[in-house]
């Protein structure tokens, strides 16, 4: 393990003991954080009675709906978009200023056309991660080499062949990287959705824990949901440097 | 500026061998040239021609020229890369439009190894497009792993090796699919000058074993001399043949050749027909250039 | 481009582009409400004359005043803040190769489950929202100018030690023209991402502001007011991030 990575450990480990110190001693009153320890067990004790199953299965499938939505849609219109140049340059400008919209002011009026079901919560992951699955597929498709389109023409490589065999593989990074992109805002777009206003999910589950007064629900459920989106995030890094470790320059 | 011809002045000592001209025609260049507009919209750059050129089955051309004259322009045509402003190209007797004919290989400038394949499925990689067997395939890439000396690196990735290698292995990847011709644009541009000779040696060796016809291009004016049957000199853009310079070596040569008297000669016989040429080119791009590429 | 008369072209072209985004989108919601009907939607053009009525409310400049205020204050902190610390982080290089994975993460966290533990140390008051915007913006800042340090050139730092400048004028004259382009984008972001917080947190818990206008006449199914709220909290999004944008292009052309 590196130096850096050592220190970074520590500080995190280090933090998560403080907070505990703290709340244990009192520092921190019980009423505004618990300590780290009591939310895992609490967590721990909810799987293990099966509460959250319910939670867990509407948010996962939300989030699992929306990210296949972002990517597909995303992948294609970014396809689209890359081979009709009029098109790109009304895109272009959609794009560049399209995060700096709140998107998230759809919401109720997305709840007011949909109703209060899942819908709407994955239309908003929809909205979020689909724009940086396009970018994606667009920074990826620029940055293919001219030399290897010319391969192909010198191997009489058909349209398809040459999008499949070449192409693609050659944009293969940066469609990636919308990958996690469009996984995260899926994530948050999903559980922020459900958090405002819903029916069901974990997010849900942390504002109706929140309204009740139940901190040892909602920080169990809160722990849950970072560290879920730590391991997931976490996890797709580290698959893309596997993947990508034969392509990098030594 | 000379006209454009095919004049072949043989230019070597002793007797010339038998003239290329004797062998069949393998690929033909009528006319040829090549416009695009200007980046600002005014008018047309010509980049390219009009030339004509014929090239003999299985001799060793080399073109060279001033940076800007239109050299890539003149393979990828053709390669059938590029269409032609004007005039027409036949390979093999047929004419060439639109789409890389079978039997044309061809090494680019830059590295154009793809580099999510190891170097064993790189070079395999038409050879599987054109539905080979599999136990062919194996055979003849393990050849020409071999014959490109790529032997200890066959499962690595490129992104791990030199770009001397690199280059080896963007040739073994044309020459497995065993092209009557094959075009190399600049292919050890980026390349040492140690480097480049002992290339050179390896594409005379590859040029002996496959008989292919081969066309290099190259702003080197030593290792078109000496690699070469014939030189072809091209003029500042846009490009045309000043000459076309024999050099008579054998075909059992390689780089020690520039020991010999007749090499000092005739490289700087090539020299002097250029130096113009550059001279012109420079001066152009003083101005700024003629306007942005297509 | 170098000459006057081809940016001149650009612009235009680019002004005509987003002129015919714009009226397509309006199209499209036109479309929409046709489908979709009164009781969802409202169409274009009454949600304009919804809005010009609303301006003339005093009640609903209260709440736009609510959501300004801890807008203002969100993006000055979360900028002053960020770019501190991404300084810092920047020069000093082990602590910024130490930080930068847990602020990547912290960055692709849903920081919205994090509101309620803000909630309860905050309060239900402005400053809630202020921390909500702060949190969101700060770190883009933070990313942004820590990697606008690391990409100073070496070269440039020992020019300035060959022409012996004083601390003061290498800052001022090679160090600062560097580092504003990105440290720039990332303000940009930053705002982005600030009114975005500031406008979920007054959704999920407030008396005031515009999100909280938003739920509210979505409760009372008021379709209008909703509608004219999220437009014009829309149009001023991409007035400022256009805006901004522009400038963004200019520094980096400079620089």
């Amino acid at each position: 393990m590196s130096r850096a990575s050592f220190v970074r450990l520590a500080v995190v480990a280090g933090f998560l003991l403080l907070l505990e110190l703290l709340t244990r001693t009192g520092a921190i009153d019980n009423l505004v954080l618990i300590p780290p320890s009591e939310m895992v067990t609490q967590l721990w004790s909810m799987f293990r009675s099966g509460a959250l199953d319910a939670a867990m299965a509407e948010s996962f499938s939300n989030i699992a709906l929306a990210f296949l939505l972002s990517v597909t849609f995303g992948f294609t219109a970014g396809l689209v978009i890359h081979a009709l140049p009029r098109l790109r340059r009304l895109a272009d400008p959609l794009l560049a200023s399209y995060y700096a919209v709140p998107f998230f002011v759809f919401y109720p009026l997305l709840i007011a056309i949909f109703g209060l079901n899942r819908w709407p919560l994955v239309a908003i992951g929809f909205a979020f991660g689909a724009a940086a699955m396009v970018i994606a597929t667009l920074n990826g498709l620029d940055r293919v080499p001219r030399v290897l389109r010319k391969v192909a023409r010198v191997h009489r490589l058909g349209r398809g062949e040459e999008i499949f065999l070449i192409i693609l593989p050659a944009a293969s990074p940066h469609l990636f990287t919308g990958l996690k992109l469009a996984l995260a805002y899926s994530f948050i777009g999903v559980l922020a959705g459900e958090f405002i206003l819903s029916g069901g999910g974990l997010g849900y589950s942390i504002a109706y824990a929140y309204d009740a007064f139940d901190n040892q629900t909602m920080y169990a459920l809160m722990f849950f949901v970072l560290a879920l989106a730590v391991l997931l995030n976490a996890g797709l890094h580290l698959w893309e440097q596997r993947l990508l470790r034969r392509r990098r320059r030594a | 500026m000379a006209a454009s011809a095919e004049e072949e002045k043989p230019k070597a000592e002793g007797g010339a061998r038998a003239r290329p001209g004797s062998a069949a025609l393998h690929a033909q260049l009528k006319g040829i040239a090549k416009s695009y507009p200007a980046a600002e919209g005014h008018g047309l750059v010509h980049a390219l021609g009009p030339l004509d050129l014929d090239l003999y089955a299985g001799e060793f051309m080399a073109v060279v020229g001033p940076s800007g004259c239109g050299k890539t322009t003149l393979l990828e045509t053709i390669a059938g890369l590029t269409a032609p402003s004007a005039g027409t190209v036949a390979f093999e007797g047929r004419e060439v439009k639109g789409r890389v004919p079978e039997g044309v290989g061809v090494v680019f400038q830059e590295d154009a190894c793809l580099p999510w394949l190891s170097v064993w499925d790189n070079i395999a990689f038409g050879l599987r497009r054109a539905g080979a067997a599999a136990e062919d395939i194996r055979a003849r890439v393990d050849y020409a792993v071999s014959f490109m000396g790529l032997g200890s690196f066959a499962g690595t990735y490129p992104a791990q090796l030199s770009g001397g290698m690199r280059q080896r292995v963007c040739i073994a990847r044309t020459l497995v699919l065993e092209p009557r011709l094959i075009l190399l644009d600049e292919p050890f541009g980026a390349l040492d000058q140690q480097t480049r000779l002992l290339m050179g040696d390896e594409l005379l060796r590859l040029w002996r074993e496959t008989k292919a016809t081969i066309l290099l291009i190259t702003h080197a004016i030593d290792e078109a001399v000496m690699l070469a049957d014939r030189v072809g000199v091209m003029s500042a853009r846009p490009g045309r043949f000043i000459e076309l310079v024999e050099t008579g070596w054998p075909q059992a040569r390689d780089s020690r050749i520039v020991e010999e008297e007749a090499f000092g000669r005739l490289a700087a016989h090539v020299w002097s027909k250029l130096r113009g040429e550059s001279m012109k080119a420079l001066g152009r791009e003083d101005d700024g250039g003629a306007g942005g590429r297509p | 481009m170098s000459t006057a008369v081809a940016g001149e072209r650009q612009w235009l072209r680019r002004a005509l582009d987003a002129a015919m985004m714009l009226v397509l989108l309006v199209i499209a919601w036109q479309a929409l409400y046709a489908a979709v009907g009164e009781v969802a939607i409202t169409s274009p053009l009454g949600t304009v004359v919804k809005l010009a009525a609303l301006l003339h409310s005093p009640a609903f400049w209260r709440n736009v005043s609510a959501s300004a205020t801890a807008l203002a204050v969100s993006v000055v902190i979360a900028s002053a803040a960020g770019v501190a610390a991404g300084l810092a982080l920047g020069f000093h290089r082990f602590s910024g190769i130490v930080a930068e994975p847990i602020l990547t993460a912290l960055y692709t966290l849903p920081k919205v489950t994090l509101y309620p533990l803000v909630l309860l140390i905050f309060g239900l008051g402005i400053s809630a929202k202020i921390a909500f915007g702060v949190m969101h913006g700060v770190i883009p800042v933070i990313l942004f100018t820590m990697s606008a340090v690391r990409n100073i050139e070496p070269v440039h730092l020992k020019t300035a030690r060959v022409l012996k400048l004083t601390a003061v004028q290498t800052a001022a004259t090679i160090l600062a023209p560097a580092v504003v382009p990105e440290i720039f984008t990332g303000l940009r972001v930053g705002f982005a991402l600030t009114l975005l917080g500031v406008i979920i947190g007054e959704m999920f818990a407030s008396q005031r502001g515009l999100g909280f206008l938003i739920i509210n006449s979505m409760n009372t199914h008021d379709v209008p007011t909703m509608m004219a709220v999220i437009m014009l909290l829309i149009v001023f999004a991409v007035i400022v991030s256009s805006t901004l944008l522009a400038l963004d292009r200019r520094l980096h052309r400079l620089g």
